[in-house]
């Protein structure tokens, strides 16, 4: 999957630094931008499946939330290369976007 | 990234630790400060030092409280009392009126009154000199300044959650985290920077993981709201009813006159309900309406928990209207111990100097790292630097950088306290005058420090700090009548004014020896050399 990119990327005459760059600014975004999504995810679903009382859900799900995000950036920057990284993030969050689309607990406002 | 998972870490460690560090360095001193904020306005409200308070039971405080407010507080909608406690002798009486029409509007808290009374007497004690105080410091914290609070927040929030991954990633790649522990080899240049770095870090690593964890939760539904609105279908408010129930909402008036019920019996059985639990705030709605409400509020530090259980009275009949916070379920009870853990109401004084100390470990944990990036990256481009040519942009901004953070915060705080004793008691808006004298000092030292940021420099920085904060003791004796003579020579002043004395006479000379280490070099040594400051920083 690497391989390709690379003489790809190649064939438009970025040097090897400005790969590296692009791959770090590419990283940067899916680890900061991306792994926020999937935490706010993580946390929906956790929110409307835990088996508590419905506060006590939110309250332990946003209580991880921190450490969810921490674990996806970290995989972000330890995986070996930036589509991997991105692919890694995006997966698990779709699915779990599906799934709670299927619960109709998705809730499009963030804030 | 790099090959390697450990790699992969220590990239990460050192990018996501430098490019928020000098905001980090902020947000640690302020909070470090913070720990003793009580302390920091009594010793900038050197009026209150002779002012000792007489100790009274809480029922007799609340009932001269009482007393007090329906003489001075005709007309208010709300009272807020804080009757007197461990580290706050006096009576606090706050009262706000509606505004009258046509009134100048003076700001959120325009019409807002407050003062200082003898818990015994109820007479206002001699007026302090205006001052946020620890207060400024404790806002800074979260709040920052000069920009709204809702940014600022997500700012330090941005910042805090970078420091929990830089913290996490360092532990990660660190192969010998325990034996390091006991390492430090000084006058090494880079090795001692590294080593005074993971000093620093690991020596209170509970802490720096605890306090950055339980930062980001004291704001957790700020940050990461996602959970409560897809469980509560948008609806907020019906959450936050429900997690943080007997917070009613603001009863409204009924217009018709009925007298206050007295609030000393209320004290009394408050207090026996929390098992002898010390009633801290009172706050009353209404007072005089026949829809009045009182809510008393118990003192914390009983437990660890930030909660502080309330009970809520007619305030006409005296009916005991709900109680909250008594029994909490798990989940709750885990967020309001982390809160709890963050402020450390809890501890009593020498858990609370730990936890200072913590926090002076954190500043030098981050103050170090930012150090060894400029020390390590310097090395780097040793090879170009000795031909002659200039460090790389990267390396001179952070060089500069360092210096307005590490030798200008310093700079910064002294400059807030000096400010405090010199500016002209009757000043017009003093307040915003002392924090104006921190952001200036603040800017100028940054400033002065980006047109050179060399060796020299960090040696007039540096000592311009230990000069501002290890005098502070001697500015006392020429404009107080509580200095170190009096407080703990004679004994008598109180004990809280010595200590903060102590301390920034402590942390001056700390600066004063680092900046006595950054003697200069041979003339021939110096071009090459990196510019650091001596290996004892950390001591302030």
């Amino acid at each position: 999957m690497q391989a390709p990119a690379i003489t790809k990327v190649a064939r438009l005459r970025l040097s090897a630094g400005a790969v590296y760059r692009l791959g770090v600014a590419s990283r940067s975004v899916a680890a900061i931008v991306g792994g926020y999504v999937l935490a706010a995810l993580v946390t929906m679903l956790l929110s409307v499946s835990l088996p508590m009382a419905r506060s006590e859900a939110v309250m332990t799900a946003t209580l991880l939330s921190f450490a969810i995000y921490t674990c996806a950036v970290m995989w972000v920057f330890a995986t070996r290369s930036a589509l991997r990284a991105w692919l890694g993030l995006l997966i698990p969050a779709a699915v779990i976007a599906a799934i709670l689309q299927w619960m109709d607990a998705l809730s499009w406002s963030l804030a | 990234m790099k090959e390697g998972f450990r790699q992969s870490m220590a990239w990460l460690h050192t990018w996501s630790g430098l490019l928020v560090c000098w905001i980090l360095l902020l947000v640690f001193c302020a909070g470090t400060a913070s720990y003793y904020r009580n302390e920091i306005t009594l010793w900038m409200q050197p009026e209150l030092h002779g002012a000792a308070a007489s100790e009274v039971s809480t029922e007799e405080a609340a009932k001269v409280a009482q007393k007090a407010m329906e003489e001075r507080a005709t007309g208010a909608t709300r009272w807020f009392i804080s009757l007197p406690g461990e580290r706050s002798p006096a009576t606090q009486l706050g009262w706000s009126k509606p505004s009258q029409p046509g009134e100048k509007k003076r700001g959120r808290r325009g019409n807002f009154h407050s003062e200082k009374a003898d818990p015994a007497t109820g007479e206002v004690l001699s007026k302090p000199r205006e001052t946020r105080g620890g207060e400024f410091l404790y806002r800074l914290h979260f709040d920052l300044h000069y920009m709204p609070a809702i940014w600022a927040r997500w700012i330090v929030g941005f910042c805090a959650m970078f420091m929990f991954v830089s913290i996490i990633s360092g532990i990660v790649t660190h192969k010998r985290i325990f034996k390091d522990l006991f390492t430090f080899r000084p006058k090494k240049g880079q090795r001692s920077w590294l080593d005074a770095h993971n000093v620093t870090a690991v020596l209170a690593l509970p802490y720096h993981i605890m306090i950055t964890y339980t930062g980001l939760v004291t704001l957790m539904f700020l940050y990461m709201p996602s959970g409560a609105t897809a469980a509560y279908k948008g609806d907020k408010d019906a959450f936050f009813a429900e997690a943080f129930p007997g917070r009613s909402g603001d009863s409204k008036p009924a217009g018709v006159a009925a007298p206050l019920t007295a609030l000393a019996p209320l004290v009394r059985q408050a207090e026996q309900h929390w098992g002898g639990g010390k009633v801290e705030r009172i706050s009353v709605s209404h007072p005089g309406d026949a829809n009045a409400t009182i809510s008393l509020t118990r003192a914390g530090g009983r437990d660890m928990s930030s909660k502080q259980p309330s009970m809520e009275f007619d305030g006409v009949s005296g009916k005991l209207l709900s109680t909250d916070g008594d029994a909490q379920p798990g989940a709750a009870a885990t967020q309001g111990v982390m809160v709890g853990l963050h402020v450390a109401h809890f501890g009593g004084p020498l858990l609370r100097a730990l936890f200072f100390l913590s926090g002076l470990a954190g500043c030098a944990m981050v103050a170090t790292g930012a150090l060894l990036w400029a020390v390590k990256t310097r090395q780097k481009q040793a090879k170009a630097l000795a031909a002659g040519k200039r460090a790389s942009f990267g390396l001179r901004l952070v060089e500069a950088l360092n210096i307005g953070a590490i030798a200008g915060i310093p700079i910064a705080f002294g400059a807030y306290f000096w400010a405090n004793r010199l500016l002209p008691v009757a000043m017009e808006d003093r307040p915003q005058e002392e924090i104006a004298c921190f952001f200036g000092a603040w800017a100028l030292a940054a400033i002065i420090a980006q047109l050179r940021p060399s060796r020299a420099m960090w040696r007039m920085q540096l000592a311009a700090g230990a000069f501002l904060l290890a005098s502070l003791p001697v500015l006392n004796v020429f404009t107080t009548d509580s200095h170190l003579g009096v407080t703990l020579f004679l004994g008598r002043g109180p004990v809280a004014v010595a200590a903060f004395d102590l301390v920034v006479l402590v942390l001056g000379l700390g600066l004063a020896y680092a900046a006595f280490k950054l003697k200069p070099l041979p003339v021939k040594a110096a071009k090459a050399a990196p510019v650091q400051p001596a290996q004892t920083m950390e001591a302030a």
